[in-house]
């Protein structure tokens, strides 16, 4: 696929990792391109222009929130944040200043290949017209007709409940904040995080077949929510 | 509008009564106007009722005067036997306080709460027993008559000529409910004469003119007034938390000067009914002129009557100034009072507009301070005579040196005479009337001037050894001569006293300021203690030992000056009973008054920190009141400096506490860094190796490859644990609690396990409409993942796994359950232990389970485990729901 070779620029100031990011990366067909410290990444992607970044945020030389603003300045690469379990600071932080997404260390490489499609996924339909439809397993979201269908059955939704669902299918795949949620979901800004888990439960009862164990729409605790990628 | 605050000591007042009603028993007083309107036999009718709710009253004192009616009510009630007390001779029997408070009954009788113990016992007031009841929370059933309550005393004094010495502060029936037992007077007046009410026979003549009519009907209306009060307060407290909105006016603050007339005791009662019916705090000071100093016995009056105050309530405080007016409106602006009360001169008019008078100026210069003047004396320093200083009668010697001191004069003059013009003569008298005036006696130097007139009139004014006068001029030189030994005499005297209390003055001035000094030049609690304690030994030549709390919670002798005393068991007793009233006692108080030191507390911002003992070494007698007003603030100042350390000492602890946490976090981020990164190295490594193209491994290496995949995964998740536990230990884990619906938390957890769970049947039982919990989501979603974890580890492939949610009782209630083994017996408490393991070989650590009762036991809950009924282990916990979180 070497036309259509894509660049990742892998940002981690541990040569260990560097490597099997390496292996692994270029042997799913990416370009790879490293650095280890942060003034170096930013220097590198404006060379380079990579079409997604790996940001490890413990870096040594500055903060990894830093190079991912210092990056949003002129880029819109997707960029994936890579943290430790228990830092959801960190997570919300990364999200907030502009990241697309971010996994848990230690990740294994299927997980990592699988949103590293999503991002660039999203990233080649921005600026084009959101994708109508969204379909995967026997949930089907009709974004323009605003019509939800399970199975062959016709689910009825609140207003807020559908907003809600069309932001999650439109970022498919990807973690969305409660932030980016309150904000995109309601119009005025006036929902609560308390509203918003009340009525993503009720959405899931509607949607999910069996809404304690989800197939559709996961949580990642104390971070946000995620639609799984639709079917291709 | 801005809404009205609630006022915030209606809400504290509101919290200690509920605490008080949790922690102290409760007063119930049933009050009546006069002897003889059947207290006791309501209160033993009430006692029944109780009786027949369950309740187990026990009757501590009775008195039942041998009235039938009153002991066939007795019956089937258990009474207290009473402790005999001897006293000259005389067997009393009296209320056995200590056998009361070893029963600890929920509710006890006590009658007659003005009731004076027998001499020798340990409270010299029955009225102190029943608080020690009340505070060791037994709920006590009183009676009292309302000529006994402190603050009415005058007043029942005034209305009928008797005056009653048995009296009950009314702090002790302030928070008590009462309950009038009313009956109207010539009821009462028919009961008497028909001999239904008891009066002591050594009373009963002064009883004759105390049980008519017109008393009986004053008194039945103050125990009227005393009951509504009780009421209104109730009520007060009642709208202050049902009403926000209502407007409270701002407290009015009265100040009352005291002083050492004989009508000042009176003017603080007056203040007290007045703060009392006005809600007002107030305070009552004595104010000590520097230009009219008081003589010893006049301060100790005063004193006395401030102590008074202290008892009915009030703030006190004495203060120095220049003046009497000077010094109260400079305390009464610094207190803030809104009304100064004092009492009425009763000096004459001349007198009162030659010295401007003391109210007239006071009013004068009290700007935006309202003043009441009530009858009485004004409170000031005015000497009762012309003459300040002392004033001791007895002096006769005095006297007689003065005449000594007129005839010595005179023999001078007569040596003199020879040489001498008659005008000198007067100066060789006037410098007579100087020296009996420097010896500091008012009426002897009175006296003097007198005689110095006659003696020389009588001896040189011609005709001479005659009164008769020749020349009128001479009488012009009398009156002169007299007005000059009296001018001289006065200023003389005036100068002494003055000098006297500067002296006093400066002393105690000077004990304060060396103690302060000393207790500024050390460090640490005991160093305070033994600089302290060795200054009071130094100036009240006393022993001095202070008694601190210890882990146990008793008073141990901690620090003292010279040997440590041995305290035995009485005045242990003693010394805890200082500490938990916080009150002092022993030698010179009221209170235990049988042991030979005084006890004093040790007052801090928070309750008493120790007690001090101080013992006397010249023998068992009082410290006088001046000195008692120096030992306790000397007391004062001691107790402040060790809060003072104490505090220090928090805060270095904290501030080492907290330079370790960050230590500790620094450590643990940076470890777990370290720990981390090869693992994540080698699970990415050996997933990549399995991966694509690298693939290429034959079968053997692909296994070896995906062992090293899930042993590092292990390994990952144990060092995850590891952290995670300490994490949790270090003190201030911060729960980012919100409210969540705990289905969430489950899916997100059994989706983290969704490989280990593979093959396996999972049954959930959430249901839709459970109340949103208030969680940390992170926290909790380790919790499931750890007890499912658990599951899986303990039971053979293929076993079902079950996960069920309730909420009930204000909890929300999790199972997570198996069919596998179940927990071996004997391990179900020691399985949220750390590193503790209920199978062997089953692998983890023994930490997930710790993690789990950490995380629950910090969001308040509780966790627990079971084997279930048809096999297999139920892991449960519990957490509070808080907040009526209810999903719509």
């Amino acid at each position: 696929m070497s036309g259509s070779e894509k660049t990742v620029m892998v940002v981690d100031d541990e040569l260990s990792i560097l490597r099997f990011l390496r292996a692994a990366l270029s042997e799913a067909g990416f370009k790879v391109v490293e650095a280890q410290r942060g003034r170096a990444a930013l220097d590198l992607a404006v060379g380079r222009k990579p079409d997604i970044v790996l940001l490890d945020l413990g870096l040594p030389d500055m903060d990894g929130l830093e190079v991912l603003s210092g990056l949003r300045r002129w880029s819109a690469a997707p960029v994936i944040v890579l943290t430790a379990r228990g830092d959801e600071r960190d997570k919300i932080a990364g999200l907030d200043a502009g990241a697309d997404d971010y996994l848990t260390k230690p990740f294994g490489v299927p997980e990592l290949l699988a949103r590293i499609r999503v991002a660039l996924r999203h990233a080649e339909r921005a600026g084009k017209a959101d994708e109508p439809v969204y379909e995967r397993g026997d949930l089907r979201v009709d974004i323009a007709l605003r019509r939800v269908l399970v199975g062959k059955k016709e689910v009825r939704l609140s207003p807020l409940q559908f907003e809600i669902l069309a932001v999650l299918a439109r970022n498919a795949g990807r973690v969305v904040s409660q932030k980016q949620l309150l904000k995109e979901a309601w119009a005025e800004g006036s929902g609560t995080p308390e509203s918003l888990r009340i009525l993503v439960h009720q959405l899931r009862h509607r949607i999910e077949a069996n809404p304690v164990r989800p197939k559709h729409l996961k949580t990642e605790p104390g971070v946000g929510y995620r639609l799984e990628s639709p079917d291709d | 509008m801005e809404p009205t605050r609630r006022n915030p000591e209606a809400f504290l007042a509101q919290a200690a009564r509920e605490a008080g009603a949790a922690a102290g028993g409760r007063l119930k007083v049933f009050l009546g106007a006069a002897p003889g309107v059947g207290k006791t036999f309501t209160m033993l009718e009430a006692a029944r009722s109780k009786r027949r709710e369950g309740v187990a009253v026990l009757v501590g004192v009775a008195e039942t005067h041998g009235r039938r009616e009153t002991l066939a009510l007795l019956e089937g009630l258990e009474v207290l036997a009473r402790r005999t007390v001897e006293h000259r001779g005389i067997v009393l029997e009296e209320f056995d306080l200590d056998a009361g408070l070893a029963r600890r009954p929920p509710l006890i009788l006590v009658d007659e709460l003005a009731h004076a113990n027998a001499p020798g016992s340990r409270n010299a007031k029955r009225w102190q027993d029943v608080a020690e009841l009340l505070g060791a929370g037994v709920d006590v059933y009183a009676t009292l008559n309302v000529q006994h309550l402190e603050s009415l005393n005058d007043v029942v004094a005034r209305i009928t000529g008797v005056t009653v010495r048995e009296t009950v502060p009314d702090s002790v029936i302030e928070g008590a409910d009462i309950e009038l037992v009313d009956l109207p007077p010539e009821e009462l007046l028919e009961r008497l004469k028909a001999g239904k009410v008891y009066v002591p026979e050594q009373a009963a003549r002064a009883t004759e003119g105390f049980f008519r009519l017109s008393n009986l009907t004053a008194l039945r209306e103050l125990a009227l007034r005393v009951t509504a009060q009780g009421v209104g307060k109730a009520l007060e407290s009642y709208r202050a938390l049902q009403a926000p909105e209502t407007i409270w006016p701002t407290a009015e603050r009265i100040l009352v000067c005291v002083g050492p007339g004989p009508n000042s005791p009176r003017l603080v009662r007056a203040a007290r009914r007045m703060a009392a019916s006005s809600r007002a705090e107030w305070a009552a000071a004595f104010i000590e002129s520097e230009r009219h100093p008081l003589d010893a016995a006049d301060r100790a009056r005063a004193l006395e009557t401030l102590r008074l105050a202290e008892g009915l309530g009030a703030q006190t405080e004495t203060y120095s100034a220049a003046g009497v007016v000077e010094g109260l409106l400079e305390l009464a602006r610094r207190w803030n009072a809104t009304k100064i009360v004092v009492g009425k001169s009763e000096r004459p008019r001349w007198r009162e507009f030659l010295g401007g008078g003391f109210v007239g100026e006071l009013i004068r210069r009290s700007g935006d301070i309202e003043v009441v003047v009530l009858r009485g004396d004004p409170g000031t320093n005015a000497p009762s005579g012309f003459f300040p200083g002392t004033s001791d009668p007895s002096t006769w010697s005095g006297y007689a040196a003065a005449a000594a001191a007129a005839a010595a004069t005179t023999a001078v003059c007569f040596a003199f005479s020879a040489f001498l013009e008659l005008t000198n003569l007067v100066m060789v008298y006037l410098l007579g009337a100087l020296l009996v005036a420097a010896r500091g006696m008012r009426g002897p130097a009175m006296f003097y001037s007198v005689l110095s007139v006659l003696c020389f009139d009588f001896c040189f004014v011609p005709p001479r050894f005659t009164f008769v006068v020749a020349d009128t001029h001479y009488l012009l030189t009398f009156l002169v001569m007299f007005l000059s030994a009296f001018l001289i005499s006065h200023l003389t005297l005036r100068l002494r006293s003055n000098a006297e209390s500067a002296r006093q003055v400066e002393a105690r001035t000077a004990v304060m300021h060396a103690l302060s000094r000393q207790l500024a030049s050390v460090r640490g609690i005991d160093a305070l203690l033994d600089a302290g304690l060795r200054h009071l030994a130094q100036v009240f030549d006393c022993e001095a030992v202070a008694l601190l709390p210890g882990g146990d919670g008793l008073l141990n002798v901690k620090a003292g000056s010279g040997q440590p005393p041995v305290l035995d068991d009485k005045e242990r007793s003693v010394a805890q009973w200082v500490f938990d009233l916080g009150q002092p006692a022993g030698l010179g108080t009221q209170t235990l008054s049988v042991v030979d030191a005084l006890y004093l507390p040790l007052q801090g911002g928070s309750g008493p920190t120790g007690v001090l003992r101080v013992r006397p070494r010249t023998g068992p007698r009082p410290f006088d009141a001046d000195q008692r007003l120096i030992l306790e603030s000397l007391v004062r100042q001691i107790a402040l400096a060790l809060e003072v350390e104490t505090l220090q000492e928090d805060v270095r602890a904290t501030k080492l506490r907290a330079e370790a946490e960050r230590l500790r976090s620094a450590l643990l981020s940076s470890v777990s860094h370290d720990l981390r990164t090869p693992l994540s190295a080698i699970i990415g490594s050996a997933g990549s190796l399995l991966q694509g193209s690298f693939s290429s491994a034959d079968a053997q290496g692909r296994a070896l490859l995906e062992d090293i995949l899930e042993e590092a995964k292990r390994l990952a998740r144990l060092v995850q644990n590891l952290l995670e536990t300490t994490r949790l230990e270090s003190t201030g884990v911060e729960l980012k609690k919100e409210p969540h619906p705990i289905e969430e938390v489950i899916g997100s957890a059994l989706g983290r396990l969704e490989k280990e769970l593979a093959g396996r049947e999972v049954r959930t039982a959430v249901p839709e409409d459970l109340p949103l919990v208030p969680i940390d989501p992170v926290l909790l979603e380790q919790v499931f993942v750890n007890l499912l974890e658990n599951a899986v580890r303990h039971t053979p492939p293929g076993t079902a796994v079950e996960v069920s949610a309730e909420a009930g009782g204000g909890e929300l209630s999790v199972m997570v359950a198996d069919r596998g083994p179940g927990v071996p017996p004997g391990e179900l408490e020691r399985i949220f232990d750390k590193f503790h393991r209920a199978t062997a070989g089953g692998g983890g650590a023994g930490l997930g389970l710790a993690i789990c009762k950490a995380v629950v036991a910090a969001h308040g809950g509780r966790i627990w485990a079971e084997n279930r009924e048809g096999g297999g282990a139920g892991f449960r916990f519990a957490l509070p729901l808080g907040g009526g979180h209810v999903r719509e």
